[in-house]
């Protein structure tokens, strides 16, 4: 089997795999990083988001063959102790319910932020689009990118 | 309500205690039942044993709590609002309480379902008398300590004092209180002093939320573990008949394809593998039972309205007379489609069924059930199997239905090996326990501008309407009352969702009734509160909701939300429900973007009794109204030769962001027992945006999903 060298939340992995195998499954079945989720294998919900060179990225869609020497964050590596503004937002505002979804959406407003650290309330929805909620925690993450932006800025 | 009070304990093992080896007090208690007398909680907290009781609190000689608790957390926050009952009456400060969920050993696990919206409401009274207990053995143990009475003592945050100003915390006696014997009556606290009860308090997982942290069934392993995807027949009603994994087998990482009843297991290293492997099966199927359709199901559901074969649940005075006698009569008929449940974590679980043992591990809310039927399956005794319940990405009440642990089971018993089956998100959508698709035919008779009688008719794949939903609102308030219901039984399997059975009904009927006001020419608010006016003082106890309560929370609605003076271009629509034991009013506004309905608002006022945690029941509140909105305006699912034609989220709409409005909240102050949150919001939102849509277009819509039955192309104008 092909092996692969991955640059993941600053630490190197040799990656045994087939080229074809998404991100997605590499992180969560051989290097334990579970925290990104698997949500429909399609790029249509983003709960597999992680940060490819700083740009959220659907890892469902990110063949192992396809990131050397790219630098690879996932949730995990966002913060060293959970105290990202977005993660800290998230917790001021208690966003989730289920929390299935929350580590894409706080992938995505995170590299959204990065981008773009002072948005109006149409661009965070525009941005966080993207980002299914099943249990419909959509006011609630609208706010805390809002809390997050302000804790940037 | 209740002011301060006694709570006599009939039998007063409801709770033991033990001194812990490592320190501190072990404490365990039964919340419906009593503990056997001659079992004490061990002293060891590696030999927690939920069998004997429900849960467990430790207070560690520095005072500080912990809750061991197997009930898990399913998106409903009870997880974090069950422990505030017993912290509250125990009096100690919630940043010193610390919640774990344990392992459960399930044969005798009382409550059969876990983490449902009913939680909180049972668990009530028995969780703060828990905690009151405890709290008096700790009082008991200092007034002994300093000879005085139990009565000279106080509490306040985990530590006791007495009059002469010495103190003492609750880690100081918490050796002396385990060897006293359990208090018979310990007092509960006046609401009006409750510190943490009705306190914004965060989710007590959220550390492990936001950092990615293993916690769901679908992030759980094991040395060894193989990850299966399972080949199922892809309509319903078809049988396996034959199958070639040659495709299969040649992929690196496929370790073995095992057929097991009508379904093909791919076992492989990974999931990406697996589901490689399953992708590459050939397999034949044979159409043994019905391909069923749409648009059979719609033929087959208005044939059955049109029908004589109802079953009546409740009947008061003689509607057909009424009808006969009637001015005016309008009828209506409602149609709804086939939901998938759609959990974001798609179904799966891990089991490793070994010659002595079988434990169970992932997201499930019927322990028990699933724990025996596992039994059954395998013919195996229930004291050979352990069940760990894990955080739930989503329920919405797929999870009740065990079958996903039932296939894991057999796939590791089969294998001799650990196995996670995990669904993709296709499997998820098409192998489903759906929401069934029910029409209902709704029909109202006026005489002298009065209503006279009411007549509601339901058809469902299935079956759906049952119990005490035919004694909601209007029941009692209509002097001639029926509701009947019929069904069809499917091949395509169904079962409860979100708010179950009365999650299109309230829709329908809140439709109807804002098509009825209008015709009688009166207003939709004050027709309600007119009927509500009838069912007060009524000796019928089968009525469940409260005609008062209902009252409250239509007034607090028209009043928060602007009822009736909204802005230019603004359209507002009205809906009342009962469901849950919980009482809601919903007032949606909308506006028309070129053509199309957009939802900017809705105004939900709740009345669910004592409001534990306001943070997490506004998460609720506020997810169940979007979801309601999602699911009425985009959600379905059609099938075509007995396959549903939806699988993945390309082809099946959820609601996004930029199709939510705000939701702004409203609780009505109340001192009564708390009553359900994760659902009653949900049922009304479709008829207040029905009825919202109607004010800006004219239209009425009978039909979810509203925007595919919605002309848009007719509205752009
Ligand atoms: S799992 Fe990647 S977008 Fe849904
Ligand atoms: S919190 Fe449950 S899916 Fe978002």
């Amino acid at each position: 089997m092909p092996t692969f060298q991955l640059k993941i939340n600053g630490e190197s992995h040799t990656i045994e795999a087939e080229g074809d195998t998404p991100l997605l499954w590499v992180l969560r079945d051989q290097i334990d990083l579970v925290g990104t989720k698997y949500g429909c294998g399609i790029g249509q919900c983003g709960a597999c988001t992680v940060h490819v060179d700083g740009e959220a990225t659907r890892s469902c869609l990110q063949p192992v063959s396809q990131l050397a020497g790219k630098a690879i964050t996932t949730i995990e590596g966002l913060s060293e102790y959970g105290t990202h503004p977005v993660q800290e937002a998230w917790k001021d505002v208690d966003v989730p319910q289920c929390g299935y979804c929350q580590s894409g959406q706080i992938m995505t407003a995170s590299a959204f932020l990065n981008e773009n650290a002072n948005p109006s309330k149409s661009e965070i929805r525009d941005a966080m689009h993207g980002n299914i909620c099943r249990c419909a925690s959509y006011n609630s993450i609208e706010k805390a990118v809002e809390v997050a932006a302000s804790k940037l800025s | 309500m209740q002011t301060s009070k006694t709570i006599k304990f009939s039998r007063r093992s409801f709770l033991q205690t033990s001194s812990l080896a490592s320190g501190g007090m072990l404490i365990g208690f039964n919340l419906f039942t009593a503990c056997k007398a001659d079992i004490k909680p061990p002293e060891d907290l590696s030999l927690l044993n939920y069998n004997d009781f429900n849960a467990f609190i430790k207070i560690s000689n520095e005072g500080k709590v912990t809750i061991f608790s197997p009930n898990p957390e399913i998106g409903q926050g009870v997880k974090t609002s069950m422990p505030m009952l017993i912290a509250e009456e125990l009096d100690v400060a919630w940043k010193d309480v610390h919640v774990v969920q344990g392992a459960l050993d399930a044969k005798n696990y009382t409550r059969q379902v876990a983490g449902g919206s009913q939680s909180l409401r049972h668990g009530w009274l028995p969780l703060r008398q828990t905690g009151a207990t405890a709290r008096q053995m700790l009082i008991n143990a200092a007034a002994a300590q300093w000879g005085i009475l139990p009565s000279e003592c106080s509490t306040k945050e985990g530590i006791i004092s007495n009059a002469n100003g010495d103190t003492l915390g609750y880690g100081d006696v918490v050796i002396a209180a385990a060897a006293l014997p359990v208090p018979e009556d310990a007092k509960l606290k006046d609401p009006k002093t409750f510190s943490i009860i009705g306190k914004d308090i965060s989710n007590v997982d959220i550390d492990e939320i936001v950092t990615g942290k293993s916690l769901f069934g679908l992030d759980y392993k094991q040395e060894g573990m193989q990850y299966v995807s399972v080949l199922r027949p892809p309509a319903f009603g078809q049988v396996l008949v034959s199958y070639d994994d040659t495709a299969t087998k040649a992929i690196a990482g496929v370790n073995d394809v095992i057929k097991f009843g009508n379904k093909i297991a791919v076992l492989a290293n990974n999931t990406w593998t697996a589901m490689k492997g399953k992708k590459a099966l050939i397999a034949e199927w044979n159409q043994e039972t019905k391909a069923e359709s749409t648009v059979f199901h719609d033929e087959t559901l208005l044939g059955l309205l049109d029908s004589k074969s109802f079953e009546t649940l409740r009947k008061d005075g003689d509607v057909k007379k009424a009808f006969a006698d009637a001015d005016q009569v309008l009828e209506r008929t409602y149609e709804t489609p086939f939901l998938p449940h759609n959990c974001m974590e798609p179904m799966n679980f891990f089991a490793n069924v070994t010659t002595n043992k079988i434990e169970l591990v992932g997201p499930i809310q019927t322990p028990a059930w699933t724990s025996s039927r596992v039994a059954e399956l395998l013919g195996r005794p229930e004291s050979e199997i352990t069940l760990q319940m894990t955080r739930m990405g989503g329920g919405f009440g797929r999870r009740l239905y065990g079958d996903f642990a039932l296939e894991a089971a057999e796939v590791s018993h089969l294998a001799k090996s650990p196995v996670k089956v995990v669904f993709s998100r296709e499997d998820d959508m098409t192998d489903g326990i759906y929401r069934p698709a029910i029409k209902y035919r709704i029909a109202a008779s006026i005489k002298d501008g009065k209503l006279t009688g009411y007549h509601l008719k339901e058809a469902a794949i299935n079956g759906n309407m049952y119990g005490l939903i035919p004694n909601f609102f209007p029941a009692g308030a209509i002097e001639n009352y029926q509701v009947d219901v019929a069904n069809y039984k499917s091949n395509i399997t169904t079962g409860a969702w979100r708010a179950p059975y009365t999650n299109v009904l309230a829709s329908a009927e809140q439709s109807f009734f804002d098509e009825l006001s209008e015709l009688m020419g009166v207003d939709r608010i004050q027709l309600h509160l007119d009927l509500l006016q009838k069912v007060k003082g009524t000796t019928d106890d089968r009525i469940q909701y409260s005609p008062e309560r209902l009252e409250g929370v239509i007034k607090m609605a028209v009043d928060k939300s602007g009822w009736g003076k909204s802005a230019e271009g603004v359209y507002q629509g009205f809906a009342v429900y009962y469901c849950h034991n919980t009482h809601v009013a919903e007032v949606a506004d909308i506006v028309m973007d070129n053509g199309i309905p957009v939802v900017k608002k809705v105004t939900c006022v709740v009345d669910c009794g004592v409001v534990v945690n306001p943070l997490g029941a506004k998460n609720q509140v506020v997810g169940g109204v979007i979801d309601g909105i999602g699911h009425s305006m985009y959600g379905e699912l059609t099938f075509k030769d007995g396959k549903p034609e939806s699988n993945n989220y390309n082809t099946y709409q959820l609601i996004r962001m930029g199709q939510t409005p705000q939701v702004d909240v409203h609780f009505v102050e109340s001192d009564l027992a708390p009553t359900g949150l994760g659902e009653p919001t949900l049922p009304p939102v479709g008829g207040a945006v029905a009825n919202a849509i109607y004010a800006a277009t004219g239209k009425r819509l009978t039909k979810q999903p509203y925007m595919k039955n919605l002309n848009i192309e007719a509205l752009k104008g």
